[in-house]
This record gives C-alpha cells, sequence and structure tokens, in this order.
C-alpha cells in the first residue's frame, strides 16, 4: 500500500528524503539547507532532524552517548521504548550500541579485513567478464539492472560458500530480503519463511561438512568462549545481505553513470589505469550510495536546535561528502583528487565493516566493463530511474556501447 | 619524522595502507598499523603525508 505524501514545499522545516525532488536530485536541496539552517527539520516519521554539514555529520556519528543505533532505518511512526530493540539489537553490530557493539563487531572483522577480502579479486574479476560476455553483441546494455546489480549477490554467496547453482535462487532471495527492510513487520516477517529455511538448510549443511568459507566461519566465531547459535549466524548473514548489496550495486551504477556521461574522465581511466584507486574515492565521495539514521537519546539542545527523546536523525554521509567547508570544489567530481577525506563509509565505531570488500568490487566493475567498452555513453537518459530511500543509485541505467 | 596512528582514532577506514603500503599495514581486524621503523625515504614521506591527509578519522600523524 503506498500512501499519497503531500510534496514538500521546503526542505528546511518539512523535509522527506522520498520526495521526488530529493530522489531525483538531492543536492541542491543541501547545498541549499547548508547555506539556510543548517539542520533542517520535519514532522514527518514523528519528528526527524537532518545535519546537512559534515561537521554536522561528523559530531553525530561520532556521539553514541547521546545518539543510539538501535534502529538505522527511519520508518513512519515515532519509536518508543517499548518498540526498540535492545542495545543489542536485531542486526548486530550495525543496530548496536556501545558496549555490545564492539563484541559484534569484533566478530566479523577478521572476515573483512584486507588480508581475507584481497585474494577475492581474481574471482570478483571472473564474474565480472562472464557477465560482461552475457551482453556481448548487443548495442545498448542495461549497465544497472543486467551488470551491477548481479555482481554483489554472486561475490557474497562465493564467499558464503553456497552452491553455484543456487546463484539465481540466491539473487531472488536476496532482493526479497532487501525489499523487505520498507515492509510493516508481519509482512517482513511472512516474506522472511522461506528464505530462512534455505539458509538454515545452507548452514546445516556446512556444520555437517565444515569448509574454508564465511559461513563455516561465522560457525566457529565465538562469545565468551561459546559458538554462536544457528539464529545468531542467519542473523548475521541476513546483515551482510542488507548491508552489502543494494549499497554496492549502487556505488557501481552511480560510478558508470558518470562516466557514460564525461568523456573525459572515461578517457582518462582508460589511459592511465593506475588512476583506478584514485577515482575510486572520488566516485565514493561524490556519488556516496549510504545515509544512515540515529535516534535522539534524550531531550536536548544539540547543534543549535531543540532535540526530543525518539526524534529520528537522519545521517547523510552524501551530503557530508559535498560540504564546500570539508572540500574544495565540494561540487565538482575531481578524478584525480588528492586529498579526500570522504565519509561514504560511515565515520567512528561503525564505520563499514564492507569497505574493503566494496572498494574490491567497485574498483574491478569499473575496469572491467571500462576494458569491454573504452567508449560507451548514456543511451537514453529519461529512461534512467534512481532508487528512493536511504541507499541512492541508479536502477535502471541504459548506457550505449556500440 | 616518524609516522603514528592514534589506535583510539583508528577504525579500519583503509586508506593509509592502500596510499602508502610501505609505510603502514593492517592488523587482523584490518585497522592500520605503522610498518616503517626508522628514517623514512624521501618518497616514504610524501606518502604517508598523503595518508594522513586522506584519513577521514584523524587517526593518522606524520610528526617531528
Ligand atoms: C559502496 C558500498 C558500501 C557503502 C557505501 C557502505 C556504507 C556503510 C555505512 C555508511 C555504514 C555505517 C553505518 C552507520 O554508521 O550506522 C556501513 C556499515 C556496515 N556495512 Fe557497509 N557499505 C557498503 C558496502 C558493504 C558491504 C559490501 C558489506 C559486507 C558485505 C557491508 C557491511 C557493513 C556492515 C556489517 C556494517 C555495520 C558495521 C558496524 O555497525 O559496526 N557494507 N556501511
Amino acid at each position: 500500500m503506498t500512501i499519497e505524501k503531500t510534496p514538500v514545499a521546503d526542505f528546511a522545516t518539512d523535509f522527506d528524503h522520498t520526495d521526488p525532488a530529493w530522489v531525483a536530485d538531492p543536492y541542491p536541496i543541501w547545498e541549499d539547507l547548508r547555506q539556510r539552517c543548517p539542520v533542517a527539520h520535519t514532522e514527518r516519521y514523528g519528528g526527524a532532524w537532518f545535519p546537512a554539514t559534515h561537521a554536522g555529520v561528523t559530531q553525530i556519528a561520532k556521539d553514541t552517548e547521546n545518539f543510539t543505533s538501535r534502529t538505522v532505518i527511519m520508518n513512519d511512526g515515532r519509536p518508543d521504548e517499548l518498540a526498540l530493540p535492545s542495545p543489542i539489537g536485531v542486526a548486530p553490530p550495525i543496530t548496536s550500541d556501545p558496549p555490545f557493539h564492539q563484541i559484534a563487531r569484533k566478530l566479523i572483522l577478521p572476515a573483512f579485513s584486507p588480508g581475507a577480502i584481497n585474494p577475492l579479486e581474481p574471482q570478483v574479476r571472473a564474474l565480472c567478464r562472464s557477465l560482461l560476455d552475457r551482453l556481448e553483441g548487443r548495442d545498448v546494455v542495461e549497465a544497472s539492472w543486467d551488470y551491477a546489480r548481479l555482481i554483489p549477490p554472486s561475490v557474497i554467496r562465493q564467499m558464503l560458500g553456497f552452491p553455484e547453482a543456487d546463484t539465481d535462487v540466491f539473487i531472488d532471495v536476496v532482493h526479497t530480503i532487501t525489499e523487505s527492510v520498507d515492509l510493516p513487520e508481519d509482512e517482513r516477517i511472512a516474506a522472511f519463511e522461506p528464505i530462512e529455511e534455505y539458509f538454515v538448510a545452507q548452514i546445516e549443511d556446512h556444520q555437517a561438512n565444515p569448509r574454508d568459507d564465511l559461513t563455516t566461519f561465522l560457525l566457529n566465531a565465538e562469545i565468551d568462549g561459546q559458538k554462536l547459535a544457528v539464529e545468531h549466524v542467519f542473523g548475521t548473514m541476513i546483515l551482510i545481505l542488507v548491508a552489502g548489496i543494494d549499497t554496492t550495486w549502487s556505488a557501481v551504477g552511480s560510478s558508470l553513470w558518470h562516466l557514460a556521461q564525461n568523456p573525459s574522465d572515461l578517457e582518462r581511466l582508460v589511459s592511465e589505469p593506475d588512476l583506478m584507486p584514485v577515482a575510486v574515492e572520488e566516485f565514493l565521495r561524490f556519488y556516496a550510495p549510504v545515509t544512515m539514521a540515529r535516534l535522539v537519546k534524550h531531550d536536548m539542545e544539540y547543534l543549535g536546535v531543540p532535540m526530543k527523546e525518539y526524534d529520528w536523525i537522519l545521517l547523510g554521509f552524501p551530503a557530508a561528502n559535498r560540504d564546500p567547508a570539508a572540500f574544495a570544489d565540494a561540487d565538482r567530481f575531481v578524478i584525480d583528487r588528492a586529498e579526500n577525506r570522504h565519509v561514504a563509509f560511515g565515520l567512528g565505531i561503525h564505520r563499514c565493516a564492507g569497505s574493503n570488500l566494496a572498494r574490491l568490487e567497485l574498483r574491478v566493475a569499473l575496469e572491467e566493463f571500462i576494458a569491454r567498452y573504452p567508449r560507451f555513453t548514456l543511451a537514453d537518459p529519461d529512461q534512467v530511474t534512481w532508487s528512493q530511500g536511504q541507499i541512492r543509485g541508479p536502477r535502471r541505467l541504459p548506457i550505449r556501447v556500440g | 619524522m616518524r609516522v603514528v596512528i592514534d589506535g583510539d582514532l583508528c577504525q579500519g577506514q583503509g586508506r593509509c595502507f592502500s596510499i602508502a603500503p610501505s609505510v603502514f599495514g593492517f592488523d587482523e581486524l584490518g585497522n592500520g598499523v605503522v610498518l616503517a621503523s626508522g628514517e623514512l625515504s624521501e618518497g616514504e614521506l610524501e606518502l604517508a603525508r598523503l595518508a594522513e591527509a586522506n584519513c577521514p578519522e584523524h587517526a593518522v600523524g606524520v610528526v617531528e
């Protein structure tokens, strides 16, 4: 059921990140807010604040005394103590606060450290090539739906050690999961039933036949000398899927959208492949896909505004990345930007645990696309569509390659 | 000149060891560690300064 929302007239006093104007092009809105507010407010969602500056985002991201992560997706209705999950949260560590957060985070970090992730490069590359092979012979390719979208789930399926034959099933499952984020609780639980069955069967297979993969790693992980319960292992897998799929898909899609319209940047990457790691950081800054949320813990005056207990904070890492107070020429994409302290992966204790994997996927996906198609353009700008919500990226992206 | 990583600030953003792999490495959790001991070469110093300028957590320092 979609409820018709009133269009936003003034984002400073009535902002809504699902408003069509914000979805289409949020950057001028944020720049306007930085000059006028700089903390925007809305009565929607039961009351929420949006700091549009790098300084504001930084201060809140690092402040776990005054803000909680127990719900990180802003939704309708004002939560209260009874409706909130425990401080451990439903999806540790992203929905956990200190001190438990640290325990849950340390558990998964070794599986996503550069030491664990760097060796995956050849298989990510082979995957990208095989996806491009499937597009062979077309003059126009759907670079979001038929390329970027398919990379992250396959990489995670391989990491989890789930059967290759299940690739398509797995991708469907993943979409059900990531789309369920916006569903009411009962529908979400119903949607999850067959998924849980599938995952539990895979987990049990790994219990019987341990091997060198992420599932076995999670099954062997211990908190206080105790192995994790199957539900905890399942919960962690769901978090990895929710956090790692649409996000990376969006980053790859936005970067290709940029290159399709900026031939000089594309030419530079083709002629100077060593520039790619620096360019990847600028893609992440300029098109940061992930906005998070926090809840205010108690009534207080903060950043000059009167916050109330359980007000939402929409934590705009993408807006922070465009703040001229923090970046020279903030509104210009500079492919070889040498100094780039962007915050696309967040700041402080919740820094994206998957950032090494995300960077690997983004870099290799772009390298392989460019190697296959050294020149490409937007086939039809009117057909490009953008996701709505806290993850921003193109969902349809027809690109002319021939 | 010495390079330091403030372990309280470092969150494993991963910029330092990508930019200056001869100066910085990473531990089992993916947090940054200083590899280089003794005098840094001119080139290493330049990369270390670049790493400092790219750390989102302001955890990397090049100090006297
Ligand atoms: C370009 C792609 C990605 C972006 C921009 C991104 C961004 C973020 C951000 C901003 C946070 C901080 C959340 C907060 O402060 O509340 C985060 C957390 C997290 N991300 Fe990512 N992410 C990406 C890809 C991935 C991937 C591929 C994975 C894993 C497979 C992943 C796993 C996680 C996890 C587990 C957390 C929670 C960390 C914690 O709370 O300690 N992410 N991500």
